[in-house]
């Protein structure tokens, strides 16, 4: 690329403020909603500088919400700590299952396979309300109702899918005759499968991993339905703060901080694999 | 016995709403100890799939393969003592060169030195000590050709597949590395079996040459046997540089032999003395057979063919002069420069007992003599 040109580098440096700022506005004013109070944010003309707060971060993490109305119990913290418990086992459970029957699906050719397979993939098309009656009402009579089982069970509608396509993909590209060499050196079909298959897909199961766990984060209506108070992810327990008294803005902004946080530091962590898992097509050399 | 046996394999891929493919049909070939056999054939003609059933990738259909004393078809690939190289090289990317060739080695506990001696004399033989720390991907595809040859070749196996070994190398390069392969495999007595759609490097490397086609061993034989005394059109036409000259005769009986004739331009006599019971059977019985002449037995300047040059080419060691007679394409090969420009006729000698004739199948019923 050119960067010699003053004018040129003036101009890109002036596009990417743009696209960035278009991009990241949201997330900075939410940012900066909550170190607001409620009337701070709903003041009109809005302003940029105010006096920052930490009251919506200490009512979140107390679990008392005060309004004018009065006190509020809320269980903010409780739910953050169920949306990592949920996500992680719905990932760790899909990736138990996903990531060999994804090597089957790669590798052997069986009857019905390809029809299992687009079976699996179907899941994501169906609107999730139009399985979520019915299987409420199984849930009820198998006791499954309001367990944290339950609700990683019903996830797998969400992570299954998505490792399964994902990682078969990476299997594919990698060469059989890689495992085939180490198989004749006196190696299991098994060995094969966790020392060369897995480790050589490593970044795409990263990859797919991370993008689960990050849709089972994201999920409402599963566990709206599915699951009580005790039991719930932050995105059903942000309901909470449509109070009597109004919605409480301030408290949401801090609680979509604290709720992406996760989700942004584990994506900036795995960076580097999602890249490695993108050229991972060069093995063959 | 022989160490390797395989008898009467077949191989059948079958695929839902696809014709079934007969890869291989009725094989039958027995590898002796030290051995090396080359399987020879042009693509998709069975030889890397019965490479791949003898190394356990692939499962035969029906037959049976033994190596040593051991049914091996039904074992997995790592209890059947067979090294590999792969065509795709298939080298693990995470692991440098060296890790590479160590790794074969691993399961058989030997010392650190003694690993890395094995391993830098392999990488010597192969000339690619200098990529040894390097990984995979940063070295070029004839040097990772060569540390998949290495890999396989320094394990302690029964039998050694080499699945088109030389493809990526340079022509110099690899007629160096055929003679000291040749070398290491004969001083330790290793058995090999090597794909290749190579002649040269069949005939250079091998100690016998199955040639396969369409999945049917069609010769398992010497490349001076497969030469000289070809068992079907396929192989007299397959073997040898340039191929063998073939025409269609008319076979007429008479003088207590047989005339074959191209209209009546060339004919051949060929007395009954030189012919077996069946041979004359199938001469009787046929209006019409093929019969073939190495290019290398048409003598250039003599005889009773005219032909009309349509070619000369001098390749500083021979000639090779293609000409046209009655619709047939005639090639000879004369050790020195012939003086002949395309148009040219001159005369070309076919003497009938260079002919190699061939019965209505294919199969060659009468060889050329043998001098």
């Amino acid at each position: 690329m050119d960067h010699s040109s003053l004018a040129g580098r003036i101009f890109r440096g002036v596009a990417l403020a743009l696209v960035l700022v278009f991009f990241m506005f949201p997330i900075v004013w939410i940012f900066l909603m909550s170190f607001q109070s409620n009337e701070q944010i709903l003041r009109i003309p809005p302003h940029i500088l105010f006096e920052p707060t930490l009251t919506n971060y200490q009512a979140l993490i107390s679990g008392q919400l005060r309004t004018t109305a009065g006190n509020l119990e809320i269980s903010f913290m409780r739910n953050l700590v169920n949306s990592f418990v949920l996500s992680s086992a719905a990932v760790i459970m899909a990736l138990l299952l996903g990531v060999p029957a994804a090597y089957a699906f790669a590798r052997f050719k069986f009857r019905l396979g390809e029809s299992i397979a687009f079976t699996l993939l179907s899941f994501r098309f169906a609107p999730p309300l139009l399985v979520l009656l019915p299987l409420s009402l199984y849930y009820q009579q198998l006791g499954l109702s309001d367990t944290y089982f339950g609700i990683v069970w019903v996830y797998q509608l969400i992570a299954l899918p998505l490792i399964l396509w994902i990682v078969r993909g990476y299997f594919e590209d990698i060469s059989p005759d890689i495992e085939h060499a180490y198989r004749l050196a006196g190696h299991t079909w098994r060995e094969a499968f966790t020392r060369i298959a897995v480790p050589l897909a490593g970044p795409g199961i990263a990859a797919a991993g991370l993008l689960s766990f990050i849709f089972c984060w994201n999920n409402f209506v599963f566990a709206l339905i599915l699951a009580s108070a005790d039991k719930q992810p932050v995105t059903v327990g942000a309901l909470a703060f449509v109070t009597a008294s109004g919605i409480q803005y301030g408290q949401i902004a801090a609680a979509i901080v604290l709720s992406v946080t996760p989700t942004l530091l584990l994506a900036l962590y795995a960076q580097r694999y999602l890249v490695e898992g993108l050229s991972l097509g060069a093995v063959k050399g | 016995m022989g160490m390797l046996e395989i008898r009467n394999v077949d191989k059948v891929y079958r695929s839902r709403g696809k014709p079934p493919v007969h890869a291989v049909r009725a094989l039958d070939m027995e590898v002796g100890k030290g051995e090396i056999v080359a399987l020879l054939g042009s693509s998709g003609c069975g030889k890397t799939s019965t490479l791949r059933m003898v190394a356990g990738f692939e499962s035969v259909t029906s037959g049976e393969i033994a190596l040593g004393a051991r049914q091996i078809h039904d074992l997995p690939p790592a209890r059947r003592k067979v090294a590999m190289a792969f065509e795709g090289y298939s080298l693990y990317p995470p692991l440098t060169v060296r890790e590479n060739i160590a790794f074969a080695l691993k399961a058989q506990q030997l010392t650190h030195s003694e690993v890395s001696r094995r391993v830098d004399a392999i990488a010597r033989l192969v000339e690619i000590e200098d990529t040894l720390d390097k990984y995979p991907r940063s070295i070029s595809g004839g040097q990772q050709q060569r540390v998949s040859l290495a890999r396989a070749l320094v394990r302690d196996a029964d039998l050694y597949l080499l699945d088109e070994p030389m493809g990526q190398l340079e022509p110099q390069l690899r007629a160096v590395l055929r003679g000291r392969i040749k070398g290491l495999l004969a001083e330790r007595g290793m058995t090999a079996i090597f794909v290749t759609h190579d002649q040269t490097e069949a005939s250079a490397l091998a100690d016998r040459i199955a040639v396969m086609e369409d999945g049917v061993l069609q010769q398992f034989a010497s490349e001076k046997e497969l030469k000289s005394r070809p068992a079907n059109l396929f192989v007299a036409s397959f073997i040898g540089e340039p191929p063998m000259n073939l025409l269609e005769t008319e076979v007429t009986a008479g003088d207590g032999g047989f005339q074959l004739s191209v209209g009546s331009d060339i004919t051949f006599h060929i007395p009954g003395g030189t012919l077996d019971q069946h041979a004359r059977r199938t001469l009787e019985q046929n209006k019409r057979v093929r019969v073939g002449i190495r290019p290398q037995k048409v003598a250039v300047g003599t005889g009773d063919v005219q032909v009309r040059v349509t070619s000369n080419q001098w390749l500083g060691d021979q000639s090779h002069v293609a000409g046209e007679c009655a619709g047939n394409l005639l090639i000879a090969v004369a050790a020195s420069r012939i003086a002949a420009r395309p148009g040219d006729v001159i005369p070309f000698a076919l003497e009938p007992r260079h002919l190699h004739i061939f019965g209505a199948d294919g199969v060659c019923i009468r060889h050329a003599e043998v001098v």
